[in-house]
């Protein structure tokens, strides 16, 4: 399958060559659920996402697992994860609690934040609500100045259709500069693309030009590039230095911790120290998980 | 000399000043000024807005000033009529098959074989009753009311209970989120505890991890529904049963919300002053549940994982119980010595010795509470061709066998009220101490939160019995 990097569409596929093999549904038969089997993965997918998106539908319909989902926001407190196998590669899926903002301020979004910058997944799947789209795009576009490894799954269109609300989401993934996916998770439809998309972006097929905010603050814009040159400097391998910067100019803690102890320097994409604080047996044991 | 890693934070700091204060603000602006311009570009709104909008009405109703509340008495008295209504005849049936048909041939196989009597005792009527027990008793109300529970949250319900519950959170001083916490502990304690993440202040997210034990949790509602089922139930006539014996178990269910409130105003005017934090809750749009893969989910997440739960705990303890009935000293037994030990505190609070002692053993799982009783009660009783012996653990068929039994040991109306109230108000299950250790962090608040329920139970219970023998005479 080839891509092809348009005017108009980043992502599309040439038509031209796509036969049967490029065809996601084709590939879907590929999809083996690993359930808690997640020895000797090759990726790591994070799912971040608005409270109530679906993230947990997701999770357990890739996964085959069946962490409890409810229609309530707040239910997922703590990281579950579970494995896949797709195409070629075993995949880890890392399902992160729900949050309107990776700022940081409450327990739940640290750990969101913290998996998805030091955690290093290899793809960010952002669950994206249809019928709230604005609110829930606050969330991408920060996701976006962490990591450019980024699908975002459009989800609930069904009930974007019954409150009269039409998403394009060709225009979207233009404007974002990462690959968009609409699904309705609650009735397994989307996924065939989800998994093909997560595996392109995996391997490096995709090439992300994601969507930077414009801060229209021409004293913060000079800070912050008097910043991101020492930043580089210091840490070349870092792959978010804008976004350190503005970090640090805002004074959190947890980002001028890692530059003082130089943790930063260590994120690459390999492989991802997944034992950080999130994951709670008890929870597991006390029949809320899994 | 100073690392490059100083000189980064060093620029960010002076950098701090030269922008100015607004910055933050700027930064967010600008975030959501271009989160709203590419979502106005994708979206679109063809046609007009659906003129009769269900979603909002249904919305205006569960959480309006009048109607919310009422609705949701009447929601949950229905999902408890339903649950008690329902249970009754494959409670019976299981009984039958585990307990009456399959017990005694176990026994006869056993006795042919020429097992000796302590292994087969040990086997047979410690271990294998006690596990036939949890099954006929505890596995149908479970799957009737946890998939019933299950539908009204995905459904989108539970979000409109906290809508209507912040305010009063609020007026105790506690985070308007803990509603959401103490609704999770209505399933389990350890899982509530664990929730209270969502709170960001370290005060109110202690009182909520505090409070939880006081939202009945998935080991306790059998034994609400059991004890209401046989005692108050049989108050009024056979049609009302079923309806008065719901009502009582959600009066007790909201006498242990009323503590929540209590107990979240008292700690936030004393040991855990300090401001109310404001917050945003999303009332989630309403979903049509989908009904085969909820009832699927909720039979293997919630129903099998408690009752797996309840006999890896109710195995051993039925062992121990048999072997502890049956080990003499004096010619009396270890268990007894204790239960008359207790004995005169329980009835102080108008319980008796028997369930203190239950208490002690269901320290890991209140699921085996009722049959540690009913064990204890036929050894102290000394009742002869209820049970097959001392230290074994069993159920009787009917609520009325078991009515009949307890009273011979000296239950009345007052022991099972009490009853119903301890189990609202002790301490929490060791898995929920371990979480609130492991959330906290701290001994100290660990200890309050075990302790002090304890403490409040006996408070409670001793005051109820007083007055109760103040009017009965």
């Amino acid at each position: 399958m080839e891509k092809k990097l348009n005017k108009d569409n980043q992502f599309e596929i040439n038509e031209s060559q796509a036969g049967c093999a490029s065809c996601p549904v084709h590939n879907a038969a590929n999809l083996k659920k690993l359930g808690v089997d997640m020895e000797n993965w090759d990726f790591v997918v994070a799912l971040a996402g608005n409270p109530n998106t679906g993230k947990s539908t997701v999770f357990n319909a890739m996964t085959g697992l069946h962490q409890h989902t409810g229609n309530w926001p707040g239910k997922t407190v703590t990281r579950a994860e579970g494995g896949f196998e797709y195409g070629e590669n075993r995949y880890k899926l890392v399902d992160l609690p729900g949050t309107y903002s990776l700022l940081a301020t409450s327990l739940d979004e640290e750990i969101a934040r913290d998996f998805i910058l030091f955690g290093q997944p290899d793809v960010t799947v952002v669950v994206v609500d249809a019928t709230r789209l604005e609110r829930n795009l606050n969330l991408v576009l920060q996701v976006l100045e962490i990591t450019h490894r980024v699908v975002i799954c459009l989800n609930l269109i069904d009930e974007a259709e019954r409150h009269n609300i039409t998403v394009d989401h060709r225009r979207l993934a233009r404007d974002l500069g990462v690959p968009v996916v609409p699904t309705i998770a609650r009735y397994d439809e989307g996924f065939e693309e989800l998994l093909a998309a997560i595996s392109e972006v995996a391997a490096g097929e995709t090439q992300a030009a994601p969507y930077h905010v414009n801060y229209n603050h021409p004293k913060l814009d000079q800070a912050v590039s008097q910043l991101v040159t020492q930043i580089k400097e210091a840490f070349p391998q870092v792959p978010n230095a804008r976004w350190v910067a503005l970090r640090l100019l805002d004074g959190d803690e947890r980002i001028i911790q890692a530059v003082e102890n130089g943790e930063l320097g260590d994120l690459t994409y390999t492989v991802a120290d997944l034992d950080s604080p999130g994951v709670d047996t008890v929870a597991q044991k006390s029949g809320i998980r899994q | 000399m100073i690392s490059s890693y100083e000189k980064i934070l060093k620029t960010a700091q002076d950098l701090r000043w030269e922008i100015g204060g607004d910055f933050h603000e700027k930064i967010m602006e600008s975030l959501y000024t271009d989160a709203s311009q590419i979502a106005d570009r994708a979206t679109t709104h063809p046609g007009e807005e659906p003129r009769f909008d269900l979603d909002r009405m249904i919305d205006r109703l569960v959480t309006s000033r009048i109607w919310g509340f009422p609705l949701m008495l009447l929601l949950l008295t229905g999902v408890f009529w339903l649950t008690i209504t329902g249970a009754n005849y494959p409670s019976g049936l299981i009984f039958t098959l585990l307990i009456e048909i399959i017990h005694p041939l176990l026994k006869g196989v056993s006795a042919s074989i020429g097992i000796p009597w302590w292994i087969d005792g040990v086997l047979l009527d410690g271990a294998y009753l006690a596990t036939a027990w949890v099954v006929s008793v505890m596995l149908p109300p479970m799957a009737i009311f946890f998939p019933l529970f299950t539908l009204l949250e995905d459904f989108g319900y539970l979000p409109r209970v906290a809508f209507n519950l912040d305010h009063i959170f609020r007026r105790a001083g506690a985070h308007g989120k803990q509603s959401l916490s103490m609704t999770m502990g209505f399933g389990c304690n350890a899982a509530g505890v664990i929730s209270t993440r969502i709170i960001d202040s370290p005060r109110e997210r202690l009182i909520a991890i505090i409070t939880n034990n006081f939202a009945l949790c998935n080991g306790r509602w059998p034994t609400q529904i059991l004890i209401a089922t046989i005692f108050i139930g049989t108050l009024v006539p056979s049609h009302l049963a079923g309806l008065i014996s719901a009502v009582a178990v959600v009066s007790i269910a909201l006498l242990g919300v009323l503590l929540t409130f209590v107990v979240s105003w008292a700690l936030s005017r004393t040991v855990l002053k300090g401001e109310v934090s404001t917050f945003n809750l999303e009332l989630p749009p309403y979903r049509p549940p989908r009904i085969l893969r909820t009832l699927y989910t909720s039979v293997i997440d919630r129903t099998l994982v408690v009752l797996w739960r309840a006999v890896v705990f109710a195995l051993p303890a039925g062992i121990v119980l048999w072997i502890s009935s049956n080990l003499l000293i004096n010619g009396v037994s270890i268990a007894e010595y204790l239960i008359n030990f207790l004995n005169p505190f329980g009835l102080l609070l108008g319980l008796n010795g028997v369930i203190l002692v239950a208490y002690i053993v269901a320290i890991p799982a209140n699921e085996i509470v009722i049959p540690t009783i009913l064990m204890l009660t036929v050894l102290v009783s000394g009742m002869t061709g209820m049970g097959e012996g001392s230290g074994v653990m069993f159920e009787l068929e009917s609520g009325m066998m078991t009515l009949d039994l307890l009273r011979m040991g000296g239950w009345t109306l007052l022991t099972a009220v009490n009853l119903m109230l301890f189990s609202l108000v002790h301490n929490p299950c060791s898995t929920t101490i371990y979480t609130i250790y492991k959330e906290t962090g701290s001994v100290k608040w660990t200890t309050v939160a075990s302790l002090m329920p304890v403490f409040m139970g006996f408070v409670i219970t001793f005051f109820t019995a007083q007055i109760w023998r103040l009017f009965t005479g």
